[in-house]
Formats: structure tokens, C-alpha cells, sequence
């Protein structure tokens, strides 16, 4: 990617191996935006920009001891209280509610599973990108269940059947047939048998044991059949990003809808990161942390530096797995048992310790604080010996 | 064999550890053993700690604190009393032996010797006593324990419910599982271990029946639906060997299965349960005191029963009721139990409500603590005060002390401190022998304490201009909430500080109240110097950039000076001296100089900048030009000066400045800009009016039409929807689809109305100066007054609330007009309807309500990722770790910049660029 910011002829070689020089002393972004201001610039100049660059660079560098998680913690901390606790209306069209603000950043870094709101963007591959079959498309993803294109269920007591009677409008605006819609049912409805008339099924029950109040509530089952789509997914909502077509939707199935044939696997994201653990794996969930705690911050125009939520992150995923900012994830995981015990249900802790009889080394923060010494961070960090004169 | 789980010699031993120590010859306390009962030989790693006592430098440290369970050896054999009656006091007021204010329990009573060790008040920290329980007693916070125990091992041999060849290899797995992930995930395969064995029925070892084990909450355990006295509980945990403990993870040296059924109870000292005497001379004793009144004095009726073979009935009654208050000693908040209760009703505190909670001993006592040498006042603003500087009250600067020790050289300087004594500034208030004594300075005592004066000695003196002190402001929400600044004594009561600082505080005047701290040692001096003090907080570490701005006036200042061009040589050299300017060679010899150039008389002469873009909505003719801040060579040359480029976050100037020219200086120049701001201010006037938001009838008309354009749009909408003709959004009912898009049109009118507003507003009147320039207010607020307040909504949604399909009982039902659903067509200055007002006051209150829901949650946030990341810290090979040397970074965010340092989060390559490579 670097060679390519290089566009220009002439002394590329020259220049590559200037910027090589430096690759281990100067992170990537910084030489690309060194290469993309210096294009045209003599040797002599990149060199000079390259080395006033890493004199900068390290100047910048954090210095060891600097409690990074405690800023971190306060950065984060801080603009929460100046948050809203409202849910935003997406991109200005009402159609869509999404928990932002506090109670999303709250729902992420408690590592919670169900989120309240899941939402994927999804990408489309080249020609649907564009527009091609956009409805097909968005048929294909959003779930629909039989419920939603019967227009009347009935009830046949005599018999033991239950008749459901398709709205013909409905089913063709999703683009089905009666005979799909009738091998999805028969696929689904267990133990019964099914037939498919002109607008309508007739599911039979082959056994009669448990009497019509069985029917009844098979038929509450027979309802969230799910005719076509991706489960899961219940609005779809398509907006044009650019000059492509993205695919928004309530719901997430990213298992499923990442091996869609038209998806473009390799851009389409989902809001839940527990989900993304699952599927994607812990560096992705990792990112997906960092990518859904940086937006919620930015549409509330607040300016936090990426490198906080990315430490939250990393804390967050360091074990292989996401856990929680509580009492069962994170905090669970401290080697001290008096800072566990600072935290939240310290008799707790403090009983368990006992039982095994557990050390405290006294290596972070809270400890120290309690017996008064200093804090190994920072100041507290060197210690200083010195000679005694006898 | 009872033992006392760990709080509670914690809480004794923290109070002697504050005071510094000194170890006295001869003494070996091994680290640990303050803190803790039993420390196992093997981990006593004391270091051979040489201590000089003559030089008096021992340097003294906790290096761990290993937690463990009393034995009930151990307990008696650390007790110094054996309390056997529940008197506390005889009729002389003095100690009962034997009763539980027993003196040899330590005392706290002045005048009286504790018999154990002889020290007096606040010298002896206390002693355990025990009491000998007649009939075992469960403890309550062990009931689980003993539940999995009594499941889990054989009921005829006490062998663990594991066949014989599994249990090395189980034994195994946990030893593996502890070295590699550590002590929290070894706890939970345990319990993986012991939710198989509660099916197990047939003991593997001697092939015995297991029958059901049931728990009847809190303390009953039932076999067969029969109960198991704790005596047969604690014999069958005695069965358990030491060789199966371990599956059950517990390790044998520090607690036995058959601990956690009290046989002996200790006693606290009387230390930490000190009876207060009211006013009346009447003595109250603390809640624990009470409780184990309670207990022993039922032990001792269970006791005499048992002698004088009372039968079976009695003593289970009486076994059932020292249960009671046994499980009430260690936890009032047992689910199942009444708590226990004082004579008034309230409930009493016991063990554990002492130790958790906010207000417990481990949050409220330990990881926070209280402070001498501090101030808390009012404060108000001084802008003539450096930014750095704290404007003290004589009150107070005669109350808080320096302390300066006396040399040779400083004897002189010193004396007249203690000369003025504590009454006359500047004075001082003690003064300390070299032995330790502190002598407080009264009129009779100056006399002969400046005599008394000598080298070695310590003056506590007065408060005086240039003194550190660290000042605060909670909620202290980040680093710069606590700053330190040099103190100005001043007259008056309150505290002062410059408005510039009043952004990192998120301090304002209406009344707020700060704290002042003095930093008693020369450390602590130098590092509040070095690390606090306001330049160096400067870039904030959240986000890069200036924390500290201008503000308010000081910004409509410089915006209004920055735009004009006309300003008599006079007006500008006075402006300059009052901002402390003595040098004008920069101001140009003219008539008539900008006001630009007065701003380039405080640049530097070789600074260049280049800013971004402002907006430059409704900006015509020539100051089009003038939207982009340029600086070079020093100069202003064109731009104007507003929030964007002087505000608190925002825009590079003031961080371009600080890279450039350090801290110091762009501190200076930083009081210079907002005092030029403010005296700008003060010699053109400036006040906002009413008619500033006057519009012409033109305007006026047009947003009239705007408005019943809209109605009329609604109007449409409401007939479409009546008839079923409305298209409805995917997903949506039609009536949702109905109300997003009159939300919708509304918001469309309500936003004309604004540019309506604001393209016809007088750019020049103050208010649009203050919106323009980002001082205070925006154009909405504008539009508000002049035009339309437009529409209240409630979670996103419009007004619905109040009587059933309708808002106010004065509209009919279903009436989904906007004035029925609280849109305000009224502007605040032509005034609100009384229905207006309600809604606006509907959603003022609903804006409240949110406000106050959000403060504890997201407080709640903050202190769990405090607590979770506080022990992350960069290490020497620059990978961030935690406490236990977990690699959470290799690298702090991904390139070990720190943000504090950075240019908003960057390493600013054009402005090197700019610098070094641009200029050919």
C-alpha cells in the first residue's frame, strides 16, 4: 500500500529504501502520509521530513509507568455524563430506532449477549451494489413468516385440520408461490400433513392424542413459520451510500447472511458483538467494540481519542473472550483479592480468599492505597536506594 | 474451634498502620503479621530488614497480605479473655472481668491501662477475647460450603464422591488449571467438580448409600427430611481427609471442613466497638457490642440448662435462638432472619454491613480516605488572577499551615513568622520540637518559642502568595479535576479562580464550592508542582488538544476585536497595557491600527498557523475572506478569532502553541488573549437587548406563511390518514407512519422559520455576535426567540401524554393537529399560549427527569471501568500490562503515542511538512 501513495516516477527506488529505513521506527500510518505529502519532494527533503517525523514520533511515545488504564477509564468516564439517554432515529429517515448514547455504550462494555436494538449493514457484491435486483435482494434477506401473508386462520375441531387462508397480494409482493410457500410449511410443521390448495393450506394433524387444545396452540406455533429470508432478520432497509446500495437491517444473522451468494463478506458488519465473537472470532469482536463505542461517541459530538476505547477493548477481549466490564468479567479476573473486593461483593471475595489461603502481592493500585503505601505506577513506580552512612 | 473470617483484625490493623512507622529495637513483626492470623511459616519471607534506629529511616513496607481462616487453636491462643457473662460495666461505671468491655480486650476509657499489654488510649490497638459456645453453632456465611461438603463426600467414610482412580488425575487437572490460568478459573473448575458429584448416590470408596441432603435456609440442614444437629454435621466433616480437601478447593493448611461450625467464638476488641457517652452521661454501646451481648448471654442460659439437665425441648429452643444471634453477629441481612433490631427499630449493624457497601469499612474507610490540611469555600471568578493562581481567603490562609523545618540559614525568615504568632499575618500556627512535639502559638507561648527557636526545629507557617496547594472540584471525573495552583491571599471569603479554568473544573459560579488541599511534605510539594499544576494539564489526555480556552466574554471579545479594523492608536495601546503588554514596538505606527494587529503583538514573532475553515454561512462580501485563521511571521493576517480557534477542544492554535513554545508560555499567552478579551469588552460595551432579535415585517410575514403552510400540509396528512390513503411506511402502522411525517413537515417549517430568522438578523447585535463568535448561544436559540420555538417532543416522539386521546382536556380527542400535540408557533419573544407554555414546560421536565437518570448510571459506568482497567500501566518494554503482568497491549494503542502529547490524537505530519519541506 505504501508503494502505491508513491506515484511517481524517478527516484522511486531511492525513496522506497529512505522509507524502508525508517519502517521499524515509525508506524505505518505515519510514512504513508509522509509518502503522500513528500510526492515530487527530493531525496533530501523526504529524509529530512522522515527523520523530523521520528524526532516527533518519539517525543510522543507514552512513557513507561503512565497509568494508561485509569485515563482510559476517565476518558471514557467523563463525556459519559454529558451523553443523552435518548434512542436516535436513524440517519434522519424515521424508520429505524437505535439505542445510542449511554445505554448502548453501557450495553457494549457490559459484554451483554442480546442487545437491545441489532442492526447489520450489509454490502452488496458488484453488480447488486449497484442496484441490480435490489428487491430480490432485500426479499431474500428479510425474514417473513407465514403469519405474515395469511390473511385468516381456520379451525376445523371435526377433523383436527387448520386451514390457513394465503392473502394472494401479500404473497405476490414478496415475490413467493404457493407451492414454495407450502414446502417451507411442510418442512416445518412437524405432525402434520400438509396440503396446498389455490390460495390456501390445509395442515392435518396426524395424531389426535392430545385433544383440540393441541391445535390451538400449534397453530400460535404454526404462525412463525418462516416462509423465506434469513431468521432473524425482521426490516429490511435499503440506502444508497455513495453510488452503492447498502442493505440495512433490524436483526442480525451474520452466520447466515454472510453466505449469501450477492453479500460482500468482506465489508458487511453486524452491532452485536457477541454475535461477531461467535461467528468472526475475538479480534473481530474486538474491533467490532472499538468501531460500535467510537460511534456512539462521535454522534453525540464528543471527542475521545480512539487509542481509550481500543485499551477498553483490548481489556475487555484480552482472555480469548469477550467479558464484561462487572463483577463477573473483567473485575472477576484481577489477581488481587483486595481489589476484587473494592469493586463489588467484597465478603464474597474476601471468604473465598480465605478458604484457599490466598495471597495478595499488592501489586496494583487499590491495594496500596488501603495500606497507605505508595502506588506502584507512575512516581510510585522506581524506587530509589540509597547508601546509609554508618 | 470457631473461627473469625478474616474483616476483622483488617479493621483493626489499618488504624495503627497510618501513622508512620517507626519500628522500636528489637522488634520483629513479620509483614504480614498485622494484617494477618495465621501466617504459614513457609510464606514468611520477612527480609532482613536492618534497622538503624538512630538514623531513623526505616523504611517499612507491606509486601503481601495472605488471607486464611482461624483455627479454633488458634483463636484461644490468641485471645487474651475468656468472656463468660454479658455484664459490661459494675456500679462504679468500671469494666466487669470477664465481661465484654473486659479491659484486657485494650481500653477506651482516658485514664485507664490495658491489662495485656499496659499502653494506655490509643496506644493499644485491642486484643480478641473468646467466648466457649455450649452447642456448636453453623456459621451463616459457610452454609454453602458445608451444603457442597456434606453433598459431596461420603456420609459413612468422608471420602469425596470421586473412584479412587480418578481422583489423582482430577487432583491433576486443578493443579495444571491453577498454574496456567490462575486461582479464579481453578475456582470455577471446582465447582464444575462438584456439580457432578451431586448425583452421585453410592459412595465409590466404601459403596455406601448416600440419601438426600436438603437445606432448610439459613441453617438447617435436613438428611431424609430429618434434621442434622450441627454436631453431627461437624463430626461427618471431620471425616473428610486433608488428601480430598483439595478437589474441593480448600487447602487443608489454612481451614478444615469442620471450622466453619463455631465451637468458639472470638471476640473483637473493644477498639473497634467503642461505647460513645451521650451528653446525659449515659452510655451507649455500638451495635456489635449489643449483639454479642446477646450471645453470650444466651450461651450462658444454654450452658446452665445443659448442667441442670433441662430437658430436650429447652435446650433446642435455646441452641435454635444462639443460632439466631450467632448468624445475626456476622450477617444482619440474612434473608430468611427478622434482622436484629434496637430498641428504637432500626436495624442493627453488624459484621458484615461494617464492612461492604459504600458506606462499609472497604470503600468508605480504606479506598477513600479522609484529609487533614484542607479548605472547602464558594467560589467565585477573578480574571485578574493567573490562570495558575488560587485566590485564598486570609481566613483560611491563617488557618491551613506550611511546614518549613529551621536551618542556619532560615532562622531569621522563620522567626518572624512565629513572631506574628497566629493572629497577625503572616504568622504561624505551631511550631515543632525536633523530638516530635508540636507547640501551638498562643499569645503567651510566641514569646518563648522564638527563643525557644532553633535548627531542627519545624515552623507550621502561615499560608503565603506562591504556596502550592492542589485544588478540586467533584465530581473529580478526570485528572484535571485536581490541579494545582500557586495562592494569592487575598480579602473576602470565598475561594477565586480565573474563568479560563473554570472548563477543566466544570466549575460556574452559582454557588459551586471547591477544595483546597496544602501538601505537607517537600515529595509531595515537587510532585504536585511537576505533575498538577495547570500548564502541565494544558493538552487534555482524553483527546489531545488545549483543555483550557477562553470563555464567554473573553470570546465575544476577541471576535468582535479581530473584526474591526478601525481602532485608535490610544484605545489599542491601552488595551495592550491592561493585558500586561509593555512592549509596542510591534503595534504598527498608524492612526488607526486592526485589531488583528493588536492580537499579533502577543504572537510570537515566528509563529505560523494555518486554520481551518469556519462556516461561513451568511457571510458576504469581503469578510469572506476572512474565514480562514492564517498566522504568519506572527501576524494576524487574516481570520477571525472565535471558539473554534480560542475554545476549550477545539481547533490546533492553542495546541500549535503549545507544541512550539511549551507550556509556560502558552499558559501566559493563553491569560494574555482572555484578558484582552475581556478588556475589550469593557471599553466597547457590550449587552444584549431585546430588540436585538427584532425582525423586519417582511420576515415576520414569511415565517407566518412558513407556519400556516405547514398547518396546512398537517392538515392534509390528518384527512389522508382519516381515509386510509396514507402510504405507511415498511414495518410501520399507519398511525406511526402519520405522526413521523407530520414530525416531519414540522420540523422542515420550524427549521425555515430559523433561516428566516437568521438570514435577517443583525449580524453586529451582540446576540449574533455571541452565536457567531461560539461565546454562548447558538442560532437556534435565536430562532427560538425571534421566531418559532417549534416542536416539543418527548422520546423522539410528539406530545400524547396526559388524558386519554388527548394532550390538555381543552382539545378534542384524537385531534393530531400540531397545536394539540405541543408544537409552539410562538416565538419566546412574542410569547407562548398557556398551552404552549404546558408543553414547553412538559418537556423541560422530562429533560430534567433524563438528566437525573443518567447521572448514577453513568457514574455506575465510570467506577466499573475505573475499577476494571486502574491497575493498567506501561511497562519498561512498553507493552501495557496489568497488575498480574498480562499483556493487554504490546504496544499502547497500536503505536505507543501518548495522547497527551499528541496533536488531537496525532502525529502532526504537514505541520512538519509545512515547516520543513513546504517552503521551496
Amino acid at each position: 500500500m505504501f508503494n502505491a501513495c508513491l506515484g511517481f516516477t524517478g527516484a522511486r527506488t531511492d525513496k522506497m529504501s529512505i522509507a524502508n529505513e525508517y519502517k521499524g521506527r515509525l508506524p505505518k500510518k505515519i510514512l504513508d502520509e509522509v509518502a503522500s505529502l513528500t510526492q515530487g519532494s527530493s531525496e533530501a527533503k523526504v529524509r529530512k521530513l522522515l527523520e523530523e517525523a521520528s524526532r516527533e514520533y518519539e517525543q510522543a511515545k507514552v512513557e513507561p509507568g503512565e497509568c494508561v488504564g485509569i485515563i482510559s477509564a476517565e476518558s471514557i468516564g467523563e463525556p459519559g455524563t454529558q451523553m443523552t439517554l435518548n434512542t436516535f432515529h436513524f440517519a434522519g429517515v424515521a424508520e429505524m430506532n437505535i439505542t445510542m448514547g449511554l445505554p448502548r455504550i453501557i450495553e457494549i462494555l457490559d459484554g451483554r449477549s442480546e442487545i437491545s436494538t441489532p442492526m447489520m449493514e450489509i454490502y452488496l457484491k458488484q453488480p447488486y451494489s449497484k442496484g441490480k435486483d435490489l428487491k430480490e435482494v432485500t426479499l431474500a434477506i428479510r425474514q417473513t413468516l407465514l403469519k405474515d401473508i395469511v390473511s385468516e386462520f381456520l379451525i376445523n375441531v371435526a377433523d383436527f385440520s387448520i386451514e390457513v387462508k394465503l392473502s394472494q397480494e401479500r404473497i405476490a409482493e414478496i415475490g413467493a408461490n404457493i407451492s414454495s410457500i407450502a414446502a417451507a410449511v411442510k418442512q416445518a410443521a412437524k405432525g402434520y400433513n400438509v396440503s396446498a390448495g389455490k390460495d390456501s393450506l390445509v395442515l392435518k394433524k396426524k395424531e389426535r392424542d392430545n385433544g383440540i387444545n393441541a391445535l390451538y396452540t400449534d397453530k400460535e406455533k404454526i404462525k412463525q413459520i418462516s416462509i423465506q429470508g434469513v431468521k432473524g432478520i425482521t426490516q429490511v432497509l435499503p440506502v444508497k451510500r455513495g453510488d452503492e446500495y447498502v442493505i440495512i437491517t433490524a436483526g442480525t444473522n451474520l452466520k447466515e447472511v454472510l453466505s449469501l451468494e450477492f453479500v460482500d463478506d468482506s465489508r458487511t458488519v453486524s452491532n452485536d458483538v457477541a454475535e461477531i465473537a461467535k461467528i468472526l472470532g475475538i479480534e473481530a469482536a474486538r474491533q467490532a467494540i472499538i468501531n460500535e463505542v467510537f460511534k456512539v461517541i462521535e454522534s453525540q459530538g464528543l471527542n475521545v481519542d480512539i487509542r481509550h476505547i481500543m485499551l477498553v477493548a483490548d481489556t475487555m477481549c484480552n482472555l480469548g473472550v469477550v467479558k464484561g466490564i462487572t463483577r463477573y468479567g473483567v473485575v472477576s479476573e484481577k489477581a488481587s483479592v483486595l481489589a476484587r473486593a473494592s469493586f463489588e461483593t467484597p465478603i464474597k471475595h474476601i471468604l473465598n480468599a480465605a478458604l484457599i489461603g490466598e495471597e495478595d502481592k499488592l501489586d496494583s493500585v487499590v491495594e496500596n492505597v488501603m495500606i497507605n503505601q505508595p502506588t506502584p505506577v507512575g512516581t510510585g513506580l522506581p524506587g530509589l536506594v540509597t547508601k546509609v552512612k554508618r | 474451634m470457631a473461627e473469625q473470617e478474616q474483616p476483622t483484625p483488617i479493621e483493626e490493623a489499618a488504624e495503627p498502620a497510618s501513622s508512620e512507622v517507626i519500628i522500636p529495637e528489637g522488634s520483629e513483626v513479620p509483614e504480614d503479621v498485622l494484617e494477618e492470623s495465621e501466617v504459614p511459616p513457609s510464606t514468611d519471607k520477612s527480609p532482613k530488614v536492618r534497622i538503624d534506629p538512630e538514623e531513623q529511616i526505616a523504611g517499612k513496607s507491606v509486601r503481601s497480605i495472605i488471607f486464611s481462616v482461624f483455627s479454633p487453636k488458634t483463636i484461644k491462643q490468641m485471645s487474651s479473655a475468656k468472656i463468660v457473662t454479658p455484664e459490661l460495666y459494675d456500679k462504679e461505671g468500671y469494666p466487669v472481668d470477664g465481661g465484654l468491655m473486659d479491659i484486657r480486650l485494650g481500653v477506651i476509657d482516658p485514664g485507664l491501662k490495658c491489662k495485656t499489654c499496659g499502653s494506655k488510649l490509643k496506644e493499644c490497638s485491642g486484643h480478641f477475647g473468646y467466648i466457649e459456645l455450649a452447642r456448636p453453632i453453623i456459621h451463616i456465611k459457610f452454609v454453602p460450603l458445608i451444603m457442597t461438603l456434606l453433598k459431596c463426600s461420603c456420609q459413612g467414610c468422608g471420602r469425596v464422591l470421586i473412584p479412587k482412580n480418578k481422583v489423582d488425575t482430577a487432583k491433576k487437572e486443578l493443579g495444571r488449571i491453577e498454574e496456567e490460568l490462575g486461582i479464579e478459573e481453578r475456582r470455577r473448575s471446582v465447582k464444575d467438580i462438584i456439580t457432578n458429584l451431586k448425583t452421585i448416590n453410592k459412595c465409590p470408596w466404601c459403596k455406601s448409600k448416600q440419601s438426600k441432603i436438603a437445606l432448610e435456609k439459613p441453617t438447617t440442614f435436613l438428611e431424609n427430611e430429618k434434621r442434622i444437629s450441627p454436631i453431627e454435621i461437624r463430626a461427618r466433616l471431620e471425616k473428610i481427609p486433608d488428601e480430598d480437601l483439595e478437589l474441593f478447593g480448600l487447602r487443608p493448611q489454612n481451614f478444615r471442613p469442620e471450622w466453619s461450625i463455631l465451637t468458639i467464638l472470638p471476640i473483637p476488641p473493644v477498639t473497634m466497638r467503642p461505647s460513645i457517652t451521650l451528653e446525659s452521661g449515659e452510655r451507649s454501646e455500638d451495635d456489635l457490642t449489643h449483639k454479642l451481648g446477646d450471645i453470650v448471654r444466651i450461651n450462658q442460659r444454654l450452658f446452665e440448662n445443659i448442667n441442670a439437665g433441662a430437658p430436650e425441648i429447652i435446650i433446642e429452643d435455646l441452641w435454635d435462638l444462639l443460632q439466631y444471634h450467632v448468624t445475626t453477629y456476622f450477617d444482619n441481612e440474612v434473608a430468611q432472619l427478622p434482622p436484629a433490631r434496637h430498641r428504637s427499630g432500626q436495624p442493627l449493624k453488624t459484621l458484615s454491613e461494617r464492612i461492604k457497601s459504600k458506606e462499609g469499612r472497604i470503600r468508605h474507610n480504606l479506598a477513600g480516605k479522609r484529609t487533614n490540611f484542607s479548605a472547602r469555600t464558594v467560589i467565585s471568578p477573578d480574571p485578574m488572577l493567573g490562570i495558575n493562581e488560587v485566590g485564598v481567603p486570609f481566613e483560611i490562609a491563617m488557618k491551613l499551615t506550611v511546614p518549613e523545618r529551621v536551618n542556619e540559614w532560615n532562622i531569621a525568615y522563620l522567626k518572624n513568622f512565629v513572631k506574628n504568632g497566629p493572629k497577625k499575618y503572616p504568622g504561624a500556627n505551631y511550631i515543632v520540637r525536633p523530638d516530635g512535639k508540636k507547640k501551638k502559638l498562643t499569645e503567651e507561648t510566641i514569646e518563648a518559642s522564638v527563643e525557644e527557636l532553633q535548627p531542627g526545629y519545624v515552623v507550621e507557617r502561615q499560608l503565603m502568595d506562591g504556596d502550592i496547594a492542589v485544588f478540586n472540584r467533584q465530581p473529580s471525573l478526570h485528572r484535571m479535576s485536581m490541579m494545582c495552583h500557586r495562592i494569592r491571599v487575598l480579602p473576602f471569603k470565598t475561594l477565586r479562580l480565573n474563568p479560563a479554568v473554570c472548563n477543566p473544573y466544570n466549575a460556574d459560579f452559582d454557588g459551586d464550592e471547591m477544595n483546597l488541599h496544602i501538601p505537607q511534605t517537600e515529595e509531595a510539594r515537587a510532585e504536585a508542582e511537576i505533575l498538577m499544576e495547570v500548564q502541565t494539564q494544558l493538552i487534555s489526555p482524553r483527546y489531545g488538544l488545549s483543555v483550557i480556552g477562553c470563555v464567554q466574554d473573553s470570546i465575544s471579545g476577541l471576535y468582535t476585536l479581530t473584526k474591526r479594523s478601525d481602532i485608535d492608536r490610544k484605545l489599542a495601546l491601552d488595551l495592550l497595557a491592561a493585558t500586561g503588554i509593555e512592549d509596542f514596538s510591534r503595534l504598527p505606527k498608524r492612526e488607526k491600527v486592526s485589531g488583528k494587529e493588536i492580537v499579533s503583538v502577543l504572537l510570537p514573532e515566528d509563529f505560523m498557523f494555518f486554520g481551518e475553515k469556519r462556516s461561513d454561512l451568511g457571510v458576504e462580501g469581503k469578510e469572506k475572506e476572512d474565514i480562514t485563521v492564517i498566522i504568519k511571521d506572527g501576524k494576524l493576517l487574516s481570520g477571525v478569532l472565535d471558539r473554534n480557534n480560542l475554545g476549550e477542544g477545539s481547533g490546533l492554535l492553542l495546541r500549535t502553541i503549545h507544541k512550539k513554545y511549551g507550556k509556560e508560555f502558552s499558559l501566559d499567552l493563553l491569560g494574555k488573549l482572555f484578558r484582552l478579551g475581556i478588556e475589550v469588552l469593557l471599553r466597547l460595551g457590550f449587552s444584549v437587548i431585546i430588540s436585538d432579535t427584532d425582525l423586519p415585517e417582511k420576515a415576520r410575514q414569511e415565517i407566518k406563511e412558513t407556519l400556516t403552510q405547514a398547518d396546512r400540509e398537517v392538515e392534509e396528512l390528518i384527512s389522508l390518514y382519516h381515509n386510509n390513503k396514507l402510504d405507511t411506511f415498511p414495518g410501520r402502522t399507519l398511525r406511526e407512519t402519520l405522526e413521523l411525517k407530520i414530525l416531519e413537515v414540522l420540523n422542515r417549517a420550524r427549521n425555515k422559520t430559523g433561516e428566516i430568522a437568521a438570514t435577517h438578523a443583525d449580524r453586529d447585535s451582540p446576540t449574533m455576535v455571541m452565536a457567531d463568535s461560539g461565546a454562548r448561544g447558538n442560532l437556534l436559540n435565536l430562532a427560538q426567540m425571534a421566531a418559532c420555538v417549534g416542536q416539543q417532543a418527548m422520546r423522539g416522539k410528539r406530545i400524547d401524554k396526559g388524558y386519554r386521546g388527548r394532550t390538555i382536556s381543552a382539545f378534542k380527542r384524537e385531534d393530531f393537529s400540531p397545536h394539540a400535540r405541543g408544537f409552539i408557533s410562538n416565538g419566546f419573544k412574542s410569547g407562548l399560549t398557556p398551552f404552549e407554555f404546558f408543553f414547553g414546560a412538559m418537556t423541560g421536565r422530562d429533560s430534567l427527569m433524563d438528566t437525573a437518570l443518567r447521572t448514577p448510571k453513568s457514574g455506575y459506568l465510570y467506577r466499573r471501568l475505573a475499577n476494571a482497567m486502574q491497575d493498567l500501566k506501561v511497562e519498561y518494554d512498553h507493552t501495557v500490562r496489568d497488575a498480574g503482568k498480562r499483556i493487554i497491549q504490546f504496544s499502547y494503542g497500536e503505536d505507543g503515542v501518548d495522547v497527551a502529547k499528541s496533536e488531537n490524537g496525532v502525529i502532526n505530519v504537514q505541520r512538519l511538512f509545512g515547516v520543513h519541506g513546504g517552503q521551496d
